[in-house]
């Protein structure tokens, strides 16, 4: 296989270092830095305007960087764009699927893009279809499809010329959770594979199926990088308890709670209590009198990471 | 891997081998025929309606040749620069009937592939770049204009339009009095986000216009002189100039003949410059 020009690989899939992306006086991204291994899955996590989309458009040369090194399988995506994105499998953000085409004619059409022969498109199109659980609905007009198969569609798009990174833009917005679980099925398997994936996201239990290793953005800076794990480790406890005491009484209870925890969150209409032992907490509020009008104990998660390194939810 | 069917041998051994897509091929390959890529590819999207698009390619020149050129031949009993007027008549409607429609598509579809069916963005996340994909556009108009214009000259014939087997050179004159219109307005086309009236006011103020005063249904030196400035700008009257000197050979200077083909010429190179640098700008904004 001629591999000329690409690097060996075990460096870097992606390599970002000052990444700088300015409209006007405006910072988008604001000088990140992070690198990406071959085969793993990797998040971007944060609410929207973080500059996660500017950052993988970036890395697929569709808009130009303001400063910083960006290098994507060795090459810049800016002077070898056509070398890059032959790689690259792109999932945009909305659906651009050709509404009045069929299933399966939008994966051969895109595919001439990149000039693959449709001896290979034809088969490889049925591939993809099933591949998306989408075979039954092959000769069906685009606009007659749901939302979810539309998504899966545009993901399948994206896999034509099997690439070796797989760019997905929020890709689970506006689905239901049944259709959100067939997808991440569907990325699952595909990380199987070996390709590597690159997800950007506002939902943290996305996040946290999805991603090995994810950076956490808020006004285009990486605020935090880690396994899941690792960082709701390093930044919560093990279990949370929530309180609520009505919005009239909940900024008055804090007081009364304030040793309970190592750390107390006050939200609009709930109080956050992080503890590694959420049942012993609540049996202690319930012991003072204080009478939560509902509480409940959950585990810790990467929403209650970025809460504590921004002060913000990650939906606002 | 299944054995090639529509594909050259050698096209699938170079980009899909053994071990899959070959990525540096794909890039390869891509780097010189991107825009004959997006060209055939935006050809998809004709082919469900292209018993409308024939229709519309014949039933044009059938009014017009039968309208104009009888019609209006039946009032003007005198020739017209040494010719009976439906011959004096016929090459222009062809360049006239042509270049508008290169000027239609210049604006609603382009604004279209970003606006709304977004084909422009999604081609740019492929391999092909915004300037290949100008010219695909670019490509696939030619393809187009030259199908209209050969469907009008043939349609000619019956009658008895054209007294000359050179008049045959008027299908690549209109092509490029269409691509003159039609790379000009891409350009513009790829700047505007929002439809307001811009589109109708390009219509009504530059291409009607430039319609009435291309010399096609009288001699552009029938107005004044202050009015005839009009058509010196319009890349309708340079083809249709040169189309009359090929379809009936007009008497004319070869010092015009050479520079109405330089100014079309320099309206499509400046329009394809401005098209590939606004596309990129759009596509990369």
């Amino acid at each position: 296989m001629s591999e000329a020009g690409f690097r060996l690989l075990d460096v870097s899939v992606i390599h970002a270092s000052e990444l700088r992306k300015n409209y006007g006086d405006f910072a988008a991204v604001d000088g990140i830095s992070f690198d990406v291994a071959p085969g793993e899955s990797f998040g971007l996590l944060g609410p929207n305007g973080a500059g996660k989309s500017t950052t993988m458009r970036m890395i697929g040369g569709t808009l130009l960087r303001t400063s910083g090194t960006l290098e994507v399988l060795g090459l810049d995506p800016e002077t070898r764009g056509p070398e890059v994105r032959a790689s690259l499998g792109v999932v945009p953000q909305s659906d651009n699927l050709d509404e009045e085409l069929r299933a399966r004619d939008n994966l051969i059409v895109y595919g001439r893009y990149f000039g693959l022969p449709l001896s290979y498109l034809k088969p490889k199109a049925d591939e993809l279809l099933e591949f998306a659980q989408l075979t039954e609905k092959a000769n069906a007009k685009v606009n007659s499809l749901s939302g979810g198969m539309k998504r899966r569609l545009t993901i399948a798009r994206g896999l034509v010329n099997e690439p070796r990174v797989l760019l997905l833009d929020e890709p689970t917005t506006g689905l239901d959770p049944q259709a959100r679980h067939i997808l991440w099925d569907r990325l699952f398997r595909l990380k199987e594979q070996g390709v590597t994936l690159v997800v950007t996201t506002h939902f943290m239990d996305e996040a946290e199926q999805l991603c090995d290793r994810l950076v956490v953005m808020d006004h285009g800076q990486i605020v935090a990088e880690g396994s899941p794990s690792s960082l709701i480790k390093q930044y919560s406890s093990r279990e949370v308890a929530e309180v609520r005491f009505g919005s009239e009484r909940n900024a008055a209870m804090v007081d009364e709670l304030r040793d309970l925890a190592g750390r107390i969150e006050v939200l609009p209409d709930r109080i956050l209590m992080y503890a590694d032992d959420g049942e012993g907490l609540l049996e202690e509020v319930h012991r003072r009198g204080l009478n939560p009008v509902t509480s409940l104990v959950r585990r810790s998660s990467l929403e209650d990471v970025f809460l504590r390194l921004t002060g913000r939810s990650l939906i606002d | 891997m299944a054995e090639p069917t529509t594909a050259t041998a050698s096209e699938v051994a170079t980009v899909v081998g053994t071990g899959g897509v070959d990525h540096a091929a794909l890039a390869a390959r891509s780097r010189v025929w991107g825009a004959l890529h997006v060209a055939q590819r935006q050809w998809v999207n004709e082919i469900p309606f292209i018993h409308i698009v024939l229709l519309t390619a014949l039933g044009n020149p059938i009014i017009y040749l039968a309208a104009m050129g009888i019609g209006l031949g039946a009032l003007v009993t005198s020739q017209v620069a040494g010719v009976p007027y439906l011959i004096f008549v016929a090459p222009a409607l062809l360049v006239s009937t042509v270049a508008t429609s290169g000027a239609g598509w210049g604006t609603w579809p382009i604004m279209g592939g970003f606006k709304w069916e977004k084909n422009y963005f999604a081609a740019s996340a492929t391999s092909v770049t915004p300037g290949q994909i100008a010219l695909g556009e670019t490509i696939g108009m030619t393809a187009r204009l030259i199908l209209q214009g050969a469907a009008f000259w043939v349609l000619g014939l019956p009658f008895n339009a054209w007294h000359s087997p050179w008049s045959v050179l008027t299908v690549p004159i209109a092509m490029l009095a269409g691509l003159a219109f039609f790379a000009p307005l891409a350009a513009y086309s790829a700047t505007i986000e929002d439809e307001g009236i811009q589109f109708n006011l390009i219509n009504r103020i530059i291409v009607m216009p430039m319609f009435l005063f291309a010399g096609t249904f009288f001699p552009l030196d029938v107005m004044p002189i202050y009015l005839q400035w009009i058509g010196w700008i319009s890349p309708m009257w340079h083809g249709t100039q040169l189309a009359r000197v090929a379809a009936f050979g007009m008497a004319y200077p070869l010092e015009g003949v050479v520079a109405h083909l330089l100014v079309l010429v320099a309206y499509v190179a400046v329009g394809l410059v401005l098209m590939r640098r606004n596309f990129f700008r759009r596509l990369t904004k």
